[in-house]
């Protein structure tokens, strides 16, 4: 980590130091909601510089598999996880890591854009930096900056940098959270449904913004849309429920062409091919 | 759902509505809303028409001019000065309202911040009962306490905060002794705790009302337990936190019982040190109205209670008002 009084760490500059990224080895994961498997026994590799997407019918298990991944799961109440998420090499469920600092390395956006309601446009980029005061006090305009030029808003809010955040479109606050998840300089960014709530073309500015930030990170999303996922992703991920009742699997896993031209499984055939979910 | 409500009721025995049940049930909850109105109406005439003899007997500003409170000498000096002067016991209700605001608010939201956040959840409802239960204690066996534990226990502090502090400049003037325990400071404490239990319920709605997805991106971000709080729960309860302090103030102003039990009752000027005796305009009132016998005496009580109502009443009105606006706010 960058010390504090000069914040610009190693890899400030996307073009000049793409080592940021981390590998993601999910082994034998069994994730559950009070003594009840949601999702199990998933077995999954997320390569860095790589966008994976995680696809699959309602109820599958691919926001709690996501949330597995930075340890957001736990902090739900009943929740409960068994086998391991390696992150670079190092279990975070059985690691001496805390979770707080898996969430430094692991980032993550959510569905519904969540700025801070109360912040500025400012506060909000810089808030994951002031955490653990890391960062002293000042205006860090250099940092802010840099995180919404990386997440395109810039040339939107350069002027009004003082403005609430919750005063931006839907999908300039989506933009937002996602400068405010870099800014921390994570080494992964999982987003869940990023564009649900977007408009088209505010899906399509974050889908090429996805594009740009893989070259850097690791990114995991979560989507219903199977479009988005043939777009943005190079490794697609299938994930649905066998029978009701029973916990979401993991039934494929492969490039994203080939998942979605040859399948190899016939409940991803069906689901792709909008048979079934 | 038809079939079983077939089977079930017994066929033909519903007796015909009555047609003006609808209307009745409107009257009768429009007279219940109007009665309402109409008794705090009433209440506020009632007290403009017993105070206005003394009010147009010594002007109706002259009561806030003055702060001695002297009835014996209503007979004497006819008219001016105005003996009943009120200005202590505004200051006594500001003095130990704040007292009670400052210690807590602060608790109280330190309280509620744990029972919605951090506590354990099978504490949660216990823990809440057991605060609420406070506000079932009657205020007169608050008074007790105050009497004959609070004040022996706060004696040496406050004899020794006067001794060493009370006579330094700028301080002085607060905390000057002698402290004799029945002061403006014993019944702010006994006021803090009466109070605590109505800000705390109303903190606990408010940091409720934090969504869970505005404290998941704190936490997404690396936040600890306390940054969620700093970053997510506070900002967003501001509004709500000051509307529950407000009206916990209203609650304070009016508190009557308990604070006339540890106050020392003290009429005759202002006392500035929040170690001396002092009234409020609820105490006075509580202490003198059954022996009321000079000219004007149960009058400008009355003028007491009318400023008194005036007060409460805006208190908590900009209370809600600052509660409503949070809950928009946060929704
Ligand atoms: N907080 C929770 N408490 C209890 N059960 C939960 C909770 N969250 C999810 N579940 C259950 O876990 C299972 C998987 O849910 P999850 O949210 O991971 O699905 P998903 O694939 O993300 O679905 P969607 O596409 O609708 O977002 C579901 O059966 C759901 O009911
Ligand atoms: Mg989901």
């Amino acid at each position: 980590m960058a010390p504090p009084t000069s914040p610009t760490g190693p890899s400030t500059d996307p073009s000049t130091c793409p080592a940021a990224a981390a590998r993601i080895e999910v082994v034998d994961l069994t994730a559950s909601y009070h003594g009840r498997p949601a999702v199990a026994g998933v077995n999954l590799k997320i390569e860095p510089r790589q966008v994976t997407a995680l696809i699959g019918p309602s109820g599958s298990g691919k926001s709690t598999l996501l949330r597995c991944m930075n340890s957001m799961h736990l902090t739900v109440p009943g929740a409960g996880v068994t086998g391991s998420v390696l992150l670079d090499d190092v279990d975070i469920y059985t690691a001496k890591i805390s979770p707080v600092e898996i969430r430094q390395r692991v980032g993550m956006v959510f569905q519904r854009p969540t700025p801070f309601p109360t912040m500025s446009i400012r506060d909000n980029v810089l808030a994951g930096l002031h955490l653990g005061r890391r960062l002293g006090r000042g205006s860090h305009d250099d940092l802010v900056e840099q995180a919404l030029v990386r997440a395109g808003l810039w040339h939107e809010v350069k002027d009004r940098l003082k403005a609430p955040g919750g005063r931006l479109s839907g999908g300039q606050q989506q933009r937002l959270c996602i400068a405010r998840a870099l800014a921390v300089e994570p080494e992964i960014l999982l987003m869940d449904e990023p564009c649900s709530a977007l408009d088209p073309s505010a899906t399509l500015t974050v889908e090429d913004l996805i594009k740009e930030i893989k070259q850097t990170y690791t990114v995991v999303i979560v989507t219903h849309n199977l479009q988005q996922a043939a777009r943005v992703a190079d490794t697609t991920a299938f994930l649905t429920v066998p029978a009701a009742g029973e916990p979401g699997r993991l039934v494929e896993v492969g490039p994203t062409e080939r998942i979605f031209s040859t399948p190899r499984q016939q409940a991803t055939e069906d689901y792709i091919t909008g048979k079934a979910g | 759902m038809t079939r079983l409500a077939d089977t079930c009721a017994p066929p033909r025995r519903m007796r015909a509505r009555w047609p003006g049940g609808d209307t009745a049930f409107r009257v009768a909850v429009t007279a219940a809303s109007a009665f309402v109105i109409v008794v705090l109406v009433a209440t506020a005439v009632f007290l403009l028409r017993q105070a206005w003899p003394a009010l147009r007997h010594y002007g109706v500003l002259s009561f806030l001019g003055s702060d001695r409170w002297a009835p014996s000498e209503a007979t004497a000096s006819s008219a001016h000065p105005n003996p009943y002067g009120i200005a202590q016991f505004v200051y006594g209700s500001a003095v130990t309202s704040l007292i009670a605001m400052a210690l807590a608010v602060p608790v109280a939201v330190a309280v509620s911040l744990y029972l919605t956040e951090i506590a354990p959840s099978w504490l949660r409802k216990p823990l809440s009962g057991l605060i609420d239960l406070l506000a079932a204690i009657p205020s007169v066996v608050y008074g007790f306490w105050g009497i004959f534990a609070l004040i022996p226990a706060i004696r040496p502090a406050g004899t020794r905060l006067s001794q060493t502090l009370g006579s330094t400049p700028v301080l002085g003037p607060v905390l000057a002794g002698p402290f004799f325990g029945v002061s403006y400071a014993a019944a702010g404490i006994v006021l803090a705790i009466m109070v605590l239990p109505i800000i705390t319920a109303i903190c606990r709605e408010v940091f409720a009302t934090v969504p869970t997805t505005d404290k998941e991106s704190a936490l997404a971000l690396g936040a600890t337990r306390w940054e969620i709080l700093r970053m997510a729960v506070l900002p967003r309860s501001r509004s709500g936190i000051a509307g529950a302090a407000v009206l916990g103030l209203g609650r304070a102003l009016g508190e009557t019982i308990a604070v006339t039990m540890v106050i020392g009752n003290s009429v005759l000027s202002i006392t500035t040190s929040v170690l001396g005796p002092g009234a409020t305009m609820p105490s006075v009132i509580a202490n003198e109205f059954t022996e009321s016998t000079e000219p004007f005496h149960l009058q400008s009580l009355m003028v007491v209670a009318a400023w008194l109502l005036l007060i409460t009443l805006s208190v908590n009105v900009v209370g809600r008002l600052v509660v409503r606006r949070s809950g928009e706010e946060s929704a």
